[in-house]
C-alpha cells in the first residue's frame, strides 16, 4: 500500500487502458487521479490539474505535446521532466517494452515515483496480455470458421460425414506438417478456383 | 543477415527507408531492416537513446538537440545520411486561405514566398485592428525545420512568432483534425498532411517549403554515437543500401512502386495516388489548383543525400536565433560533430554516386544550379536560394544572427 499523496494524470489513445491503470492505482491507495481526454487543448488542461505524475501511452502522438510543455517550462507552473534515471536504464527499459511513459514534477523524490512507474508498468503489461489474449481468441474463432467451410467442400465433394471430413483435413496436414487451418484455407481458394458458383 | 531496428513516422519522406527495405537494397548490403512505426518523435527519440532502435528517421534538429542536451540529458546522436531536402508547405484554414489569396491580388504567387508573406502580415494586422484574437499555427515539433522555416518566413515580414501569432505543437497525426475543428488556423508540416487538409477542403496550400529554402534540410537517419562507433562496417552497409534506395527512390520510372509500397497500412496507410502526387511535385494548392514543383522532396539529386555540415550549423543557427540555444564555442564545436560527411564519404565510396568536393557550403548562395569539384561523376548543387536572398556562411554564425532585425 502506498502512502504517497501524489496527483497522477493519465494519458492515453486507449480508454479502456486507462481505466485499467486508474483501477490499479487506486487499489494502491492512489486517489488523486485524473484520466485527460483532451485533444486539442492538452497543455491547458495538464496546466490546470498541476499534476506531480503524468503517465502516458508511448503511441500516443500527443506525447511531442507534452515534451513542449516541459521544454518551455515557463508554461506551466510546476516545471516538469520526464523521468529520466540514467543510471536506472533497466527501468526505463521495461518501461518501453510496457509502452508507458512517465513525466514528473522536478525534484519529486525518487522513490516516491519509481513504485507509481512499477505499478504502471505492470497494469501496461496486463493491459496487453489481456489485449493478446482477445487477439488470440478471435484469430482462433476465425480458424474454426474456415475449418467448418473447407469440412463442408469436403463432406459435399467427397459424399463424407463430418466427422469422416475432418478425419481427411486433418491426415492432410499431418502428412505435409502444416496446421489445419492453412489446409483448410488452401482447399477454399482451390474450390473457389474450380467453382466459383459454389465457394464459400 | 543482420537485423537493424530502425524507427520512422509515417511521412511521405521517410520513402527511402521504406525502398531501401522494400525493394531489397537493404538485402544485398545483408542487411534486414526492421522498420517500427512511432507515433511521435519523442517516441523516437526515446527509443534511439535507450537503445530499442539502432536507427531512426529523424527530424534534422533532433540529432543536434540530443547532442547538446536541449531536452534531455545530452546523448551524442550522429546523422550521416540526409534522407532528403524540403517536402514541406504551409497551409491555413479555407476562409483564411480566400482571404490572403484577395489580399495577394486574387492568386498566390507561389515563387514569391516573399510577397505571400507579406500579405500574411496584412492579415495578421487586419485581425489584430478587429480584435481577433492571434492565429494559431501549428507545428509538429520546436527542433523541426518547419517551425524554424516558419519562424524565418513570418519574421521576414515582421510577424513576430511569438507575439503576433501563436505557435502551439500539434502532432502531425492531429493536424488535419485540430484545422477541421478550429483548433488551430493553419499548420506547417511535411506530407502527406497538407496534401490531406486540400483533399478534405478544410485548408489551402498558401507556401512551399522549397519556395521558403529551396534546398532545405530535412531528415536525416539519426544512429547514436556508440552505436556508430562499435558498429562501423554495419553502419556503412546501412549507409550503402541507403543510397542504392534513393537512387531507385528519386527516378520517376519507380513512383509508382514506390507510391503503392508505401501506401499500404504498415507504412502510411494513405492512398497511392496522393502519395505519388507528392513524390512527383504536384501539389494540389486549392481544390481548383496545381502547384508543379519539382523540387518539393528531392530524394536523392543534387547530392540530396550528402549530410552537409552547414545545414546542421544553419538548424543551430535557428536555435540560437529563436532561444532555444545559449551560443558557446563548445555548443558550436559539437554541432560540427553531428552531420558526418566523412562518414558518407568512407561509405560510398565506391558507390558511382558523385560527391562534393567539400563537406560545407556558403547556404543561400547559389542561384542556379552549378557544377562542383566533385570525385567523380557529374555533380551539380542548388540552387540553394533562401526566399529573402540572404546568405549563411556557416563560418560566421553570429554575424549572420546580427543580420535580422531584433523582432
Amino acid at each position: 500500500m502506498m502512502v504517497v499523496a501524489l496527483r497522477i494524470a493519465i494519458i492515453d489513445e486507449s480508454p479502456a487502458r486507462a481505466a485499467v491503470l486508474e483501477a490499479g492505482l487506486r487499489d494502491a491507495g492512489l486517489s488523486d487521479i485524473n484520466v485527460i481526454t483532451e485533444r486539442f487543448q492538452l497543455l491547458r488542461q495538464v496546466a490546470d490539474i498541476a499534476p506531480d505524475v503524468v503517465l502516458i501511452d508511448l503511441e500516443s502522438p500527443r506525447r511531442d505535446v507534452l515534451d513542449e510543455m516541459f521544454a518551455v517550462s515557463r508554461a506551466v507552473a510546476r516545471p516538469i521532466a520526464m523521468f529520466v534515471d540514467h543510471s536506472d536504464m533497466s527501468m526505463m527499459e521495461a518501461a518501453i517494452d510496457a509502452g508507458v511513459s512517465a513525466y514528473v514534477v522536478d525534484g519529486l523524490r525518487k522513490e516516491r515515483i519509481k513504485s507509481v512507474l512499477d505499478l504502471s508498468i505492470a497494469r501496461f503489461n496486463v493491459f496487453r496480455r489481456l489485449q493478446d489474449e482477445l487477439v488470440e481468441a478471435r484469430s482462433e474463432l476465425a480458424d474454426r470458421k474456415i475449418i467448418d467451410i473447407a469440412k463442408a467442400i469436403v463432406m459435399r465433394q467427397r459424399g463424407l460425414t463430418e466427422d469422416a471430413a475432418y478425419a481427411l483435413l486433418r491426415s492432410a496436414a499431418m502428412r505435409q506438417s502444416r496446421r489445419i487451418v492453412e489446409i483448410a484455407n488452401a482447399l477454399i481458394s482451390a474450390e473457389s478456383l474450380l467453382d466459383p458458383g459454389t465457394a464459400a | 543477415m543482420k537485423t537493424l531496428r530502425i524507427g520512422f513516422v509515417p511521412l511521405v519522406d521517410s520513402a527511402v527507408l521504406i525502398a531501401a527495405k522494400a525493394f531489397g537494397f537493404a538485402e544485398a548490403e545483408g542487411l534486414e531492416i526492421a522498420l517500427s512505426k512511432e507515433a511521435s518523435w519523442a517516441n523516437i527519440r526515446d527509443k534511439l537513446v535507450y537503445r530499442h532502435l539502432d536507427g531512426a528517421h529523424m527530424l534534422a534538429g533532433l540529432p543536434i538537440a540530443a547532442t547538446l542536451g536541449l531536452s534531455r540529458a545530452p546523448t551524442p546522436v550522429i546523422a550521416a545520411f540526409s534522407l532528403g531536402l524540403n517536402g514541406n508547405a504551409v497551409t491555413l484554414a479555407t476562409a483564411l486561405a480566400v482571404r490572403l489569396e484577395a489580399i495577394c491580388g486574387g492568386a498566390i504567387d507561389f515563387d514569391d514566398a516573399g510577397a505571400t508573406a507579406l500579405a500574411l502580415a496584412a492579415l495578421v494586422a487586419e485581425r489584430a485592428a478587429a480584435g481577433a484574437p492571434p492565429l494559431r499555427i501549428g507545428v509538429p515539433h520546436r527542433f523541426s525545420s518547419h517551425n524554424y522555416i516558419l519562424r524565418y518566413w513570418l519574421a521576414f515580414a515582421g510577424i513576430d512568432p511569438d507575439r503576433d501569432v501563436q505557435l502551439v505543437i500539434v502532432p502531425p497525426p492531429l493536424i488535419v483534425d485540430a484545422l477541421t475543428e478550429s483548433a488551430i488556423d493553419g499548420f506547417c508540416v511535411g506530407e502527406p498532411w497538407s496534401s490531406v487538409a486540400v483533399d478534405a477542403d478544410v485548408g489551402r496550400i498558401v507556401a512551399l517549403g522549397c519556395r521558403i529554402w529551396e534546398r532545405g534540410v530535412e531528415k536525416v537517419l539519426g544512429v547514436r554515437g556508440d552505436w556508430a562507433e562499435a558498429n562501423a562496417e554495419t553502419l556503412a552497409a546501412l549507409l550503402r543500401a541507403l543510397d542504392a534506395a534513393a537512387r531507385w527512390a528519386g527516378d520517376e520510372a519507380n513512383r509508382d512502386a514506390l507510391a503503392g509500397e508505401m501506401a499500404r497500412p504498415e507504412h502510411l496507410d494513405r492512398s497511392a495516388g496522393l502519395i505519388s502526387r507528392v513524390l512527383a511535385g504536384q501539389l494540389r494548392v486549392s481544390p481548383t489548383a496545381v502547384v508543379d514543383a519539382p523540387d518539393f522532396l528531392m530524394l536523392y539529386r543534387d547530392a540530396a543525400n550528402f549530410p552537409w555540415v552547414s545545414q546542421a550549423q544553419w538548424l543551430y543557427s535557428q536555435m540560437v536565433r529563436w532561444g532555444q540555444a545559449t551560443p558557446s564555442p563548445a555548443a558550436e564545436a559539437a554541432v560540427r560533430g553531428v552531420f558526418r560527411p566523412d562518414l558518407y564519404r568512407r561509405a560510398l565510396a565506391a558507390s558511382g554516386t558523385p560527391m562534393p568536393g567539400a563537406n560545407a557550403k556558403v547556404e543561400g548562395a547559389l542561384a542556379a544550379p552549378l557544377p562542383v569539384g566533385s570525385a567523380r561523376g557529374r555533380l551539380s548543387i542548388g540552387p540553394d536560394r533562401f526566399f529573402d536572398g540572404r546568405r549563411f556562411d556557416p563560418d560566421h554564425l553570429a554575424a549572420y544572427l546580427e543580420e535580422f532585425p531584433a523582432p
